[in-house]
């Protein structure tokens, strides 16, 4: 037995006229001082249309924390709104997710928003989340994602009732986003594609969804990176991203993720590039437990091969290539990273990986060795051959 | 005797403590893990009364496992608690341990987010219980 949770998706051009018929009294924006201005006024202006009070909390941060999950929670606690709209990329719509839970929940702590938790949602108000990046495909997972800070830790929140009511998945939205914010944004709905494809709770529901996101970003990421005003491109990728969001939700992420998220809290590296950077080297590090899923994934990408383990290998260089040529680190040495950092940080990174969701469901479990020379070949750019 | 021990029983539980302290691989993964279990297995299919194991791990360890009387005879910090025809699934491998839990098939009760952090070493130790030669009642 087990489960395929969506939320209501309403997508397309002029997606975000739906909001002028939502049904509230009052409504607490989630979003950031930038996003604010670039599009969460619009969202507002609709949710106005359809009579509700607004309030705004724009102190999510980057890579949100504890703290701006704290911060929105005191607002929202005040307001007593009955809808939660998210505004913004992952780290506005996860920290909207945890504000929500513990809204709804006084009784719990962050870390208590885990999987089997009792969580009782929708008593108080309902979210909506409203995407302006095309990558985290958060406005329709059960995930989120929020550091720790004293621990320098990513915590990946789960449970199955965070999933918002509905996302509106507006590619207006998108077009703002700068290129390199497009490339690595990019690179996390393919990690999302291919590890949905491979995870060991991949299903039936799922499969079609995954490949569909991994052939659009493709197609259509090199384009919406080099020509922020494709509009074409810029609706696929907004589309890939939720449908890769929807795929991964339903099965679950794998290592390039539990690694994103350890290098990505230790050394402050954007979890999109993060990810992207990481995507290469687990390819290839599934390939001996994972070789008939990956070669599926080349076959539809029409990629030429010979055999199996080659079909993944060039799956692979086709996820370096795009990496390239949008100008994103493939090796942590490119991204800054020392060496004598990285082995400084080893055991903590090893453990943050260890502990991931991303671990365990993997195709191909890895030791705490595995983790050591996956994060040693990342910072090198050499191609796993364990 | 056929050389399989009878699920659940003391036997099983030492077995599976002697399976569980040979596998270096879940000694890794629960090399930081501190807590004791209440492993319940409420009757079904056969079988006729509800059983407890008591099973203490540390540091990658099984430092205690037995059976005891009842749920109330030991405290412990995680309850794992599901249906004789369950657990008869997933000695099987035929449940993952985890979608076993988020499908609602076994209970657990303790800290949730302490386990959601080693989910290895809770596939594993499921796997070690697997290698036990086992027969059902």
């Amino acid at each position: 037995m087990w489960y395929f949770i969506s939320p209501k998706v309403v997508f397309g051009e002029d997606a975000l006229d739906y909001l002028s018929e939502v049904k509230g009294k009052r409504a607490l924006v989630v979003t950031d001082k930038v996003v604010r201005e670039l599009a969460a006024e619009r969202v507002a202006e609709k949710l106005r249309e359809a009579g509700l009070d607004i309030e705004f909390y724009d102190e999510v941060e980057a890579e949100p924390s504890t703290s701006s999950v704290a911060r929105g929670l005191e607002v929202a606690r005040r307001l007593q709104p009955d809808l939660i709209v998210a505004v913004g990329g992952g780290s506005c719509i996860d920290t909207a997710k945890a504000i929500w839970a513990l809204y709804e929940n006084p009784e719990l702590s962050i870390e208590d928003i885990a999987p089997l938790a009792e969580l009782k949602l929708r008593e108080k108000a309902r979210l909506i989340a409203v995407p302006t990046t095309s990558g985290t495909g958060s406005e329709a997972t059960w995930a989120a994602v929020i550091t720790d800070p004293a621990e320098h830790r990513k915590m990946e929140l789960a449970h199955h009732e965070l999933v918002p009511d509905i996302a509106v998945v507006d590619p207006s939205l998108a077009k703002t986003m700068p290129p390199k914010l497009t490339a690595a944004t990019g690179m996390d709905v393919l990690a999302h594609a291919i590890e949905a494809y491979v995870s060991q709770w991949a299903n039936d529901f799922t499969d079609g969804l995954a490949l569909k996101a991994i052939e659009l970003v493709f197609r259509y990421l090199p384009r919406a990176y080099r020509s922020p005003d494709d509009m074409e491109a810029r609706e696929k990728m907004h589309n890939a991203a939720t449908i890769a969001g929807l795929a991964f939700s339903n099965s679950m992420i794998g290592v390039a993720h539990a690694l994103a998220h350890s290098i990505g809290g230790l050394f402050k590296i954007p979890h999109g590039e993060a990810v992207g950077m990481c995507l290469p080297y687990t390819i290839e590090y599934d390939l001996p437990e994972a070789e008939d899923r990956l070669e599926q994934i080349a076959h539809h990408l029409r990629l030429s091969y010979t055999s199996r383990r080659e079909a993944g290998l060039k799956l692979a260089d086709e996820a370096r290539r795009l990496l390239s040529e949008m100008g994103l680190p493939a090796t942590l040495a490119e991204r800054g990273v020392a060496e004598s950092e990285l082995e400084e940080n080893m055991d903590k990174l090893v453990r943050l990986a260890m502990s991931s969701g991303g671990t365990t469901i993997n195709p191909r479990i890895p030791s705490e060795e595995d983790y050591r020379k996956l994060f040693r070949y990342i910072y090198e750019g050499r191609r796993v051959d364990f | 005797m056929s050389g399989k021990y009878r699920f659940p029983s003391e036997e099983w539980i030492k077995a599976f403590k002697e399976e569980l302290n040979r596998n270096k691989e879940y000694e890794e993964a629960a090399k930081d893990w501190e807590g004791d279990f209440l492993f319940v297995i409420t009757p079904d299919e056969g079988l006729d009364r509800e059983y407890c194991f008591y099973v203490d791990l540390y540091h990658g360890k099984c430092r205690d496992a037995r059976v005891v009387a009842s749920r109330d005879e030991v405290k412990t910090e995680f309850v794992y608690e599901g249906p004789y025809s369950n657990w008869k699934k997933l000695i099987r491998g035929e449940i993952d341990p985890i979608k076993g839990l988020l499908t609602r098939k076994f209970k657990l009760k303790g800290n949730m987010a302490k386990v959601m952090r080693y989910t290895k070493a809770a596939k594993l130790l499921v796997e070690t219980a697997s290698r036990v030669p086992t027969e059902f009642v």
